[in-house]
Protein backbone atom coordinates (compact mmCIF):
# COMPACT_ATOMS: atom_id res chain seq x y z
CA UNK A 1 0.00 0.00 0.00
CA UNK A 2 1.45 3.45 -0.90
CA UNK A 3 0.37 5.77 1.81
CA UNK A 4 2.00 8.99 2.43
CA UNK A 5 2.76 9.83 6.18
CA UNK A 6 3.59 13.60 6.52
CA UNK A 7 5.82 14.78 9.33
CA UNK A 8 3.98 17.61 10.53
CA UNK A 9 0.32 16.39 10.86
CA UNK A 10 -1.80 14.23 12.51
CA UNK A 11 -0.10 11.52 14.56
CA UNK A 12 1.13 8.93 12.03
CA UNK A 13 -0.90 5.86 13.64
CA UNK A 14 -4.02 8.59 12.65
CA UNK A 15 -2.67 9.27 9.16
CA UNK A 16 -2.35 5.66 8.36
CA UNK A 17 -5.86 4.35 10.09
CA UNK A 18 -7.52 7.06 7.67
CA UNK A 19 -6.12 6.15 4.48
CA UNK A 20 -6.65 2.83 4.92
CA UNK A 21 -10.13 3.76 6.21
CA UNK A 22 -10.41 5.89 2.65
CA UNK A 23 -9.39 2.63 0.80
CA UNK A 24 -12.14 0.44 2.37
CA UNK A 25 -15.25 2.85 2.32
CA UNK A 26 -14.17 4.51 -1.29
CA UNK A 27 -13.84 0.12 -2.44
CA UNK A 28 -10.44 0.19 -3.42
CA UNK A 29 -10.28 -2.40 -0.46
CA UNK A 30 -12.92 -4.65 -0.34
CA UNK A 31 -14.51 -7.62 2.08
CA UNK A 32 -12.13 -9.85 2.87
CA UNK A 33 -9.38 -8.23 1.16
CA UNK A 34 -6.28 -8.96 3.02
CA UNK A 35 -4.26 -5.93 4.50
CA UNK A 36 -0.28 -6.03 4.68
CA UNK A 37 1.38 -7.49 7.21
CA UNK A 38 2.12 -5.07 10.33
CA UNK A 39 5.96 -5.93 9.64
CA UNK A 40 5.58 -5.66 6.16
CA UNK A 41 3.58 -1.76 6.03
CA UNK A 42 6.38 -0.50 9.07
CA UNK A 43 8.62 -1.60 6.93
CA UNK A 44 7.47 0.14 3.53
CA UNK A 45 6.65 3.27 5.28
CA UNK A 46 9.68 3.32 7.52
CA UNK A 47 7.84 3.91 10.41
CA UNK A 48 7.67 1.71 14.15
CA UNK A 49 5.83 -1.64 13.97
CA UNK A 50 3.79 -0.43 17.25
CA UNK A 51 2.29 2.30 15.07
CA UNK A 52 0.93 0.19 11.95
CA UNK A 53 -0.60 -2.15 15.57
CA UNK A 54 -2.37 1.13 16.86
CA UNK A 55 -3.74 2.10 12.93
CA UNK A 56 -5.20 -1.56 12.77
CA UNK A 57 -6.35 -1.43 16.73
CA UNK A 58 -8.08 1.47 15.79
CA UNK A 59 -9.69 0.00 12.57
CA UNK A 60 -10.62 -3.00 14.37
CA UNK A 61 -12.65 -1.44 17.00
CA UNK A 62 -14.57 0.74 14.40
CA UNK A 63 -15.79 -2.64 13.06
CA UNK A 64 -13.67 -1.81 9.35
CA UNK A 65 -11.29 -4.66 9.79
CA UNK A 66 -11.03 -8.09 11.95
CA UNK A 67 -8.52 -9.96 12.72
CA UNK A 68 -8.42 -13.40 11.82
CA UNK A 69 -5.80 -15.48 14.29
CA UNK A 70 -2.45 -16.45 12.84
CA UNK A 71 -3.97 -15.85 9.05
CA UNK A 72 -3.92 -12.04 9.38
CA UNK A 73 -5.62 -8.73 9.04
CA UNK A 74 -9.03 -8.51 6.72
CA UNK A 75 -11.62 -6.00 5.62
CA UNK A 76 -14.71 -6.31 7.61
CA UNK A 77 -18.15 -6.93 6.00
CA UNK A 78 -19.38 -3.60 7.24
CA UNK A 79 -23.25 -3.60 6.70
CA UNK A 80 -23.68 -7.23 8.77
CA UNK A 81 -21.36 -6.77 11.61
CA UNK A 82 -23.68 -3.56 12.87
CA UNK A 83 -26.76 -2.80 13.53
CA UNK A 84 -28.10 0.88 11.97
CA UNK A 85 -28.07 2.23 14.80
CA UNK A 86 -24.51 1.26 15.64
CA UNK A 87 -23.81 2.19 13.11
CA UNK A 88 -25.25 5.97 13.09
CA UNK A 89 -23.19 6.64 16.47
CA UNK A 90 -20.09 5.49 14.97
CA UNK A 91 -20.75 8.77 13.09
CA UNK A 92 -21.79 10.89 15.20
CA UNK A 93 -17.76 12.26 16.54
CA UNK A 94 -17.08 13.26 13.08
CA UNK A 95 -20.70 14.98 12.66
CA UNK A 96 -19.46 16.76 15.77
CA UNK A 97 -16.19 18.06 14.84
CA UNK A 98 -17.65 19.07 10.96
CA UNK A 99 -20.38 20.90 13.06
CA UNK A 100 -17.74 23.08 15.36
CA UNK A 101 -15.28 23.42 12.13
CA UNK A 102 -18.09 24.89 9.88
CA UNK A 103 -19.48 27.02 12.78
CA UNK A 104 -16.34 28.40 13.31
CA UNK A 105 -16.01 29.15 9.34
CA UNK A 106 -19.13 31.19 9.16
CA UNK A 107 -20.51 28.20 7.28
CA UNK A 108 -24.39 26.90 6.69
CA UNK A 109 -25.81 23.85 7.37
CA UNK A 110 -27.01 23.77 3.93
CA UNK A 111 -23.34 25.13 2.39
CA UNK A 112 -22.29 21.96 4.50
CA UNK A 113 -24.52 19.69 3.11
CA UNK A 114 -23.79 20.44 -0.19
CA UNK A 115 -20.19 19.87 0.09
CA UNK A 116 -21.07 16.58 1.60
CA UNK A 117 -23.20 15.63 -1.35
CA UNK A 118 -20.30 16.89 -3.70
CA UNK A 119 -17.67 15.02 -2.34
CA UNK A 120 -20.02 11.58 -2.24
CA UNK A 121 -20.45 12.17 -6.06
CA UNK A 122 -16.45 12.43 -6.60
CA UNK A 123 -15.75 9.69 -4.07
CA UNK A 124 -16.36 6.00 -5.90
CA UNK A 125 -20.28 5.23 -6.69
CA UNK A 126 -19.37 1.92 -5.04
CA UNK A 127 -20.50 3.61 -1.72
CA UNK A 128 -23.90 3.96 -2.21
CA UNK A 129 -24.94 0.33 -2.95
CA UNK A 130 -23.07 -0.97 0.02
CA UNK B 1 0.53 4.20 35.16
CA UNK B 2 4.45 5.42 34.29
CA UNK B 3 5.47 3.75 37.86
CA UNK B 4 3.95 0.79 36.82
CA UNK B 5 5.60 0.38 33.61
CA UNK B 6 9.23 1.20 35.45
CA UNK B 7 8.51 -1.74 37.77
CA UNK B 8 7.01 -4.42 35.69
CA UNK B 9 10.13 -4.70 33.56
CA UNK B 10 13.03 -7.23 34.91
CA UNK B 11 16.40 -5.87 34.48
CA UNK B 12 17.15 -9.23 31.80
CA UNK B 13 14.46 -7.29 29.81
CA UNK B 14 16.65 -4.44 29.29
CA UNK B 15 19.16 -4.56 26.56
CA UNK B 16 21.14 -1.50 28.14
CA UNK B 17 21.01 -0.71 31.53
CA UNK B 18 22.67 2.55 32.73
CA UNK B 19 22.65 3.47 36.61
CA UNK B 20 23.98 6.56 37.66
CA UNK B 21 26.63 7.10 34.96
CA UNK B 22 28.65 10.16 35.63
CA UNK B 23 31.83 11.45 33.22
CA UNK B 24 33.94 15.04 33.56
CA UNK B 25 36.33 15.39 30.91
CA UNK B 26 38.77 18.16 32.69
CA UNK B 27 36.55 18.98 35.10
CA UNK B 28 33.58 19.98 32.58
CA UNK B 29 30.55 17.40 33.40
CA UNK B 30 29.82 15.54 30.32
CA UNK B 31 27.51 13.39 31.90
CA UNK B 32 25.70 13.76 35.05
CA UNK B 33 24.39 10.62 37.29
CA UNK B 34 22.35 9.36 33.92
CA UNK B 35 20.24 6.30 34.25
CA UNK B 36 18.96 4.77 30.99
CA UNK B 37 17.01 1.24 30.68
CA UNK B 38 16.18 0.06 27.20
CA UNK B 39 13.90 -2.47 27.06
CA UNK B 40 14.49 -5.71 24.79
CA UNK B 41 12.84 -4.96 21.43
CA UNK B 42 12.22 -1.30 21.55
CA UNK B 43 13.57 1.56 18.98
CA UNK B 44 14.96 4.04 21.42
CA UNK B 45 15.44 7.51 20.72
CA UNK B 46 17.79 9.30 22.19
CA UNK B 47 16.92 13.25 21.67
CA UNK B 48 19.27 16.68 22.18
CA UNK B 49 20.98 19.67 21.32
CA UNK B 50 24.16 19.21 20.01
CA UNK B 51 26.81 19.26 22.56
CA UNK B 52 23.90 17.23 25.17
CA UNK B 53 25.79 14.36 25.62
CA UNK B 54 24.87 11.91 23.31
CA UNK B 55 27.61 10.77 21.90
CA UNK B 56 29.39 10.27 25.30
CA UNK B 57 26.68 8.26 26.23
CA UNK B 58 26.78 6.24 23.39
CA UNK B 59 30.48 5.54 23.34
CA UNK B 60 30.05 4.21 27.02
CA UNK B 61 27.67 1.96 25.55
CA UNK B 62 29.88 0.29 22.94
CA UNK B 63 32.84 -0.11 25.22
CA UNK B 64 34.85 3.51 24.05
CA UNK B 65 34.33 4.75 27.58
CA UNK B 66 34.91 2.98 30.86
CA UNK B 67 32.16 3.82 33.39
CA UNK B 68 34.37 5.67 36.13
CA UNK B 69 31.02 6.54 38.06
CA UNK B 70 28.38 4.70 37.81
CA UNK B 71 27.62 1.15 36.09
CA UNK B 72 26.63 0.27 32.18
CA UNK B 73 25.49 -3.26 31.59
CA UNK B 74 24.69 -4.06 27.80
CA UNK B 75 23.28 -7.47 27.16
CA UNK B 76 24.23 -8.48 30.33
CA UNK B 77 28.01 -7.71 29.92
CA UNK B 78 29.66 -4.62 31.28
CA UNK B 79 31.18 -3.23 27.82
CA UNK B 80 34.40 -2.06 28.69
CA UNK B 81 35.34 -5.57 29.95
CA UNK B 82 36.43 -8.04 26.97
CA UNK B 83 34.57 -5.52 24.77
CA UNK B 84 35.40 -7.82 21.54
CA UNK B 85 33.18 -10.50 23.43
CA UNK B 86 29.81 -7.57 22.96
CA UNK B 87 30.97 -6.21 19.86
CA UNK B 88 30.32 -9.47 17.73
CA UNK B 89 26.36 -9.34 19.42
CA UNK B 90 26.60 -5.20 18.62
CA UNK B 91 26.22 -2.72 15.49
CA UNK B 92 27.26 0.28 15.58
CA UNK B 93 27.10 3.23 12.57
CA UNK B 94 28.24 6.66 13.58
CA UNK B 95 27.80 9.91 11.77
CA UNK B 96 31.52 10.28 11.30
CA UNK B 97 32.48 9.03 8.32
CA UNK B 98 34.83 6.79 9.94
CA UNK B 99 35.69 3.79 7.61
CA UNK B 100 38.64 3.01 6.21
CA UNK B 101 38.86 5.00 2.66
CA UNK B 102 41.84 2.67 1.40
CA UNK B 103 39.80 -0.42 1.27
CA UNK B 104 37.04 -1.77 -1.40
CA UNK B 105 33.93 -2.43 -1.10
CA UNK B 106 34.17 -6.22 -0.96
CA UNK B 107 37.52 -5.92 1.46
CA UNK B 108 35.73 -4.33 4.28
CA UNK B 109 32.57 -6.51 3.52
CA UNK B 110 34.54 -9.65 3.61
CA UNK B 111 36.87 -8.49 6.46
CA UNK B 112 33.58 -8.19 8.49
CA UNK B 113 32.44 -11.48 7.44
CA UNK B 114 35.43 -13.11 8.67
CA UNK B 115 34.86 -10.90 11.94
CA UNK B 116 31.72 -11.25 12.95
CA UNK B 117 30.33 -15.22 13.70
CA UNK B 118 27.36 -14.40 13.11
CA UNK B 119 27.87 -12.97 9.51
CA UNK B 120 24.38 -13.56 7.49
CA UNK B 121 25.76 -13.85 3.70
CA UNK B 122 22.86 -14.37 1.95
CA UNK B 123 21.89 -10.70 3.92
CA UNK B 124 24.95 -9.07 2.64
CA UNK B 125 24.31 -9.99 -1.12
CA UNK B 126 20.71 -8.91 -0.49
CA UNK B 127 21.74 -5.18 0.91
CA UNK B 128 24.63 -5.51 -1.53
CA UNK B 129 21.97 -5.60 -4.54
CA UNK B 130 19.43 -3.13 -2.62
CA UNK B 131 21.98 -0.20 -1.98
CA UNK B 132 23.10 -0.67 -5.92
CA UNK B 133 26.79 -1.34 -4.17
CA UNK B 134 30.05 -2.22 -6.35
CA UNK B 135 32.46 -4.54 -4.71
CA UNK B 136 35.21 -3.01 -6.88
CA UNK B 137 34.65 0.23 -6.07
CA UNK B 138 37.23 2.11 -3.51
CA UNK B 139 35.81 3.70 -0.40
CA UNK B 140 36.91 6.66 -1.34
CA UNK B 141 35.43 6.88 -4.49
CA UNK B 142 32.09 7.15 -3.23
CA UNK B 143 29.70 9.33 -2.61
CA UNK B 144 29.16 10.16 0.79
CA UNK B 145 25.94 8.41 0.80
CA UNK B 146 27.21 5.50 -0.56
CA UNK B 147 29.73 5.55 2.03
CA UNK B 148 27.19 5.34 4.52
CA UNK B 149 24.99 2.61 3.24
CA UNK B 150 28.46 0.20 3.26
CA UNK B 151 29.07 1.26 6.92
CA UNK B 152 24.75 0.45 7.50
CA UNK B 153 25.80 -2.82 5.71
CA UNK B 154 28.77 -3.84 7.98
CA UNK B 155 26.59 -2.59 11.42
CA UNK B 156 23.46 -5.19 10.63
CA UNK B 157 24.84 -7.40 8.20
CA UNK B 158 25.78 -10.12 11.41
CA UNK B 159 21.90 -9.59 12.58
CA UNK B 160 23.18 -7.77 16.02
CA UNK B 161 21.18 -8.25 18.97
CA UNK B 162 21.70 -4.31 19.69
CA UNK B 163 22.24 -1.67 17.03
CA UNK B 164 23.54 1.01 17.93
CA UNK B 165 23.36 4.12 15.77
CA UNK B 166 24.72 7.64 16.63
CA UNK B 167 23.25 10.36 14.65
CA UNK B 168 23.61 8.24 10.97
CA UNK B 169 21.51 10.12 8.97
CA UNK B 170 23.72 13.61 9.57
CA UNK B 171 24.55 14.88 6.11
CA UNK B 172 23.01 12.57 4.45
CA UNK B 173 20.34 12.61 1.50
CA UNK B 174 16.85 11.65 1.83
CA UNK B 175 17.38 8.50 0.29
CA UNK B 176 20.37 7.39 2.33
CA UNK B 177 17.84 8.28 5.10
CA UNK B 178 15.29 6.46 4.42
CA UNK B 179 17.45 3.06 3.98
CA UNK B 180 19.11 3.84 7.21
CA UNK B 181 15.52 3.95 8.54
CA UNK B 182 14.44 0.99 6.89
CA UNK B 183 17.06 -1.04 8.63
CA UNK B 184 16.05 -0.36 11.33
CA UNK B 185 12.52 -1.31 10.77
CA UNK B 186 14.18 -4.42 9.57
CA UNK B 187 16.68 -4.87 12.36
CA UNK B 188 13.50 -4.68 14.90
CA UNK B 189 10.81 -6.91 13.14
CA UNK B 190 13.17 -9.93 14.57
CA UNK B 191 12.48 -11.08 18.05
CA UNK B 192 14.43 -9.97 20.37
CA UNK B 193 16.45 -7.12 18.82
CA UNK B 194 16.88 -3.68 20.28
CA UNK B 195 18.09 -0.42 18.20
CA UNK B 196 19.24 2.33 20.16
CA UNK B 197 19.09 5.89 17.98
CA UNK B 198 20.52 9.13 18.53
CA UNK B 199 19.54 12.00 16.26
CA UNK B 200 18.50 15.64 16.21
CA UNK B 201 15.85 14.62 13.51
CA UNK B 202 12.88 14.65 15.06
CA UNK B 203 10.72 13.74 12.12
CA UNK B 204 12.60 10.41 12.53
CA UNK B 205 12.70 10.09 15.68
CA UNK B 206 8.86 10.16 15.66
CA UNK B 207 8.44 7.78 12.86
CA UNK B 208 10.91 4.73 14.07
CA UNK B 209 10.92 4.98 17.89
CA UNK B 210 8.81 3.51 20.83
CA UNK B 211 10.50 4.71 23.41
CA UNK B 212 12.18 8.52 24.12
CA UNK B 213 14.87 10.04 26.07
CA UNK B 214 16.10 13.48 26.17
CA UNK B 215 19.16 14.49 27.05
CA UNK B 216 20.27 17.96 28.08
CA UNK B 217 23.43 19.24 29.48
CA UNK B 218 24.76 15.99 30.35
CA UNK B 219 21.61 14.69 32.44
CA UNK B 220 18.51 12.76 31.23
CA UNK B 221 15.42 15.40 31.55
CA UNK B 222 12.49 13.18 30.62
CA UNK B 223 12.55 8.78 29.17
CA UNK B 224 8.65 7.84 28.23
CA UNK B 225 7.12 6.50 25.06
CA UNK B 226 5.62 7.55 22.48
CA UNK B 227 2.04 6.87 23.94
CA UNK B 228 2.99 8.54 27.08
CA UNK B 229 3.71 11.28 25.74
CA UNK B 230 0.48 11.20 24.49
CA UNK B 231 -1.71 10.57 27.65
CA UNK B 232 0.65 12.26 29.86
CA UNK B 233 0.62 15.71 28.70
CA UNK B 234 -1.28 17.83 25.99
CA UNK B 235 -0.74 21.30 24.83
CA UNK B 236 -2.82 24.30 26.01
CA UNK B 237 -3.34 27.15 24.03
CA UNK B 238 -4.86 30.39 25.43
CA UNK B 239 -4.89 34.06 26.54
CA UNK B 240 -5.13 36.04 29.31
CA UNK B 241 -8.54 37.95 29.36
CA UNK B 242 -7.01 41.20 30.80
CA UNK B 243 -4.14 42.88 29.32
CA UNK B 244 -1.80 41.44 31.40
CA UNK B 245 0.33 39.37 28.82
CA UNK B 246 2.58 37.82 31.70
CA UNK B 247 3.48 33.98 31.25
CA UNK B 248 1.04 31.96 32.56
CA UNK B 249 1.27 29.96 36.06
CA UNK B 250 0.22 27.12 35.61
CA UNK B 251 1.14 24.02 38.43
CA UNK B 252 3.30 21.70 36.21
CA UNK B 253 2.97 23.72 32.79
CA UNK B 254 6.20 24.39 31.02
CA UNK B 255 7.79 25.73 27.47
CA UNK B 256 5.33 28.37 27.41
CA UNK B 257 5.78 30.44 24.35
CA UNK B 258 4.05 33.31 23.27
CA UNK B 259 3.22 34.86 20.00
CA UNK B 260 1.28 37.67 19.97
CA UNK B 261 -0.80 37.93 23.23
CA UNK B 262 -1.85 33.88 22.75
CA UNK B 263 0.55 31.29 24.72
CA UNK B 264 1.04 27.73 24.04
CA UNK B 265 2.33 25.49 26.90
CA UNK B 266 2.42 21.91 27.89
CA UNK B 267 0.64 20.99 30.77
CA UNK B 268 0.66 17.59 32.45
CA UNK B 269 -2.89 15.92 31.69
CA UNK B 270 -3.48 14.46 35.29
CA UNK B 271 -4.16 18.18 36.87
CA UNK B 272 -5.13 20.22 33.85
CA UNK B 273 -8.76 20.49 34.69
CA UNK B 274 -7.53 21.81 38.47
CA UNK B 275 -4.89 23.42 36.66
CA UNK B 276 -7.51 25.57 33.93
CA UNK B 277 -9.25 27.00 37.23
CA UNK B 278 -8.31 31.03 36.71
CA UNK B 279 -11.02 32.43 35.08
CA UNK B 280 -8.53 35.48 33.94
CA UNK B 281 -6.74 33.28 31.71
CA UNK B 282 -8.98 31.63 28.73
CA UNK B 283 -7.73 28.07 27.19
CA UNK B 284 -9.13 27.83 23.33
CA UNK B 285 -7.37 24.52 22.36
CA UNK B 286 -6.26 21.47 23.71
CA UNK B 287 -4.23 19.27 21.68
CA UNK B 288 -2.26 16.13 21.22
CA UNK B 289 1.32 17.04 22.21
CA UNK B 290 3.98 16.54 19.31
CA UNK B 291 7.46 15.10 19.88
CA UNK B 292 8.56 18.73 18.43
CA UNK B 293 6.61 20.59 21.11
CA UNK B 294 7.79 18.71 23.78
CA UNK B 295 11.20 18.91 22.85
CA UNK B 296 11.22 22.52 22.77
CA UNK B 297 8.98 22.63 25.60
CA UNK B 298 11.71 20.21 27.81
CA UNK B 299 14.64 21.73 26.39
CA UNK B 300 13.35 25.48 27.43
CA UNK B 301 12.31 24.47 30.97
CA UNK B 302 15.79 23.15 31.42
CA UNK B 303 17.92 26.18 29.50
CA UNK B 304 15.98 28.19 32.56
CA UNK B 305 16.80 26.32 35.36
CA UNK B 306 20.46 25.33 34.75
CA UNK B 307 21.69 28.53 32.37
CA UNK B 308 21.75 32.08 34.00
CA UNK B 309 23.74 33.24 31.39
CA UNK B 310 22.02 31.97 28.16
CA UNK B 311 18.67 33.04 27.38
CA UNK B 312 16.90 30.18 26.29
CA UNK B 313 16.36 30.19 22.36
CA UNK B 314 12.96 30.51 20.62
CA UNK B 315 12.31 27.34 19.72
CA UNK B 316 12.16 26.58 15.81
CA UNK B 317 9.35 23.47 15.87
CA UNK B 318 6.94 25.09 18.07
Amino acid sequence: MLLHISSDGPPIYDQIADQIRFRIVAGQLKTGDELPTIRGLAQSLRVNPNTVARAYRELEQQGLVEKRRTTGTFVAELTQRHGIAQRRRMLAPQIDKLLIQSRQLGLSLDDVISQIQQRNEQISPEVKSS
Amino acid sequence: MSASIQVAIEPTKYAVDIRHLSRKFWGKTALDDVSLQIPVGSIFGLVGLNGAGKTTLIRHVIGGYKALHGSVSVLGQNPAVYPERLLKRMGYMTEEDSLPKWMHVGELIDFSAAVYPTWDQRYAAELIDQFDLRRGAKLSSLSKGQRARVGLLVAIAHRPELLVLDEPSSGLDPIARGDILEAVIRTISQDGRTVLFSSHLLDEVDRICDWISLIHDGRIAETLTMEQMQSRYCEVIGSWVSTDNSMPKIDSAFGWIRKGNEWSGVVSVEVIDAAMGDPRFEVFQRRELTLHRWFAARVMSLGTQVADAKSPEEPTHA
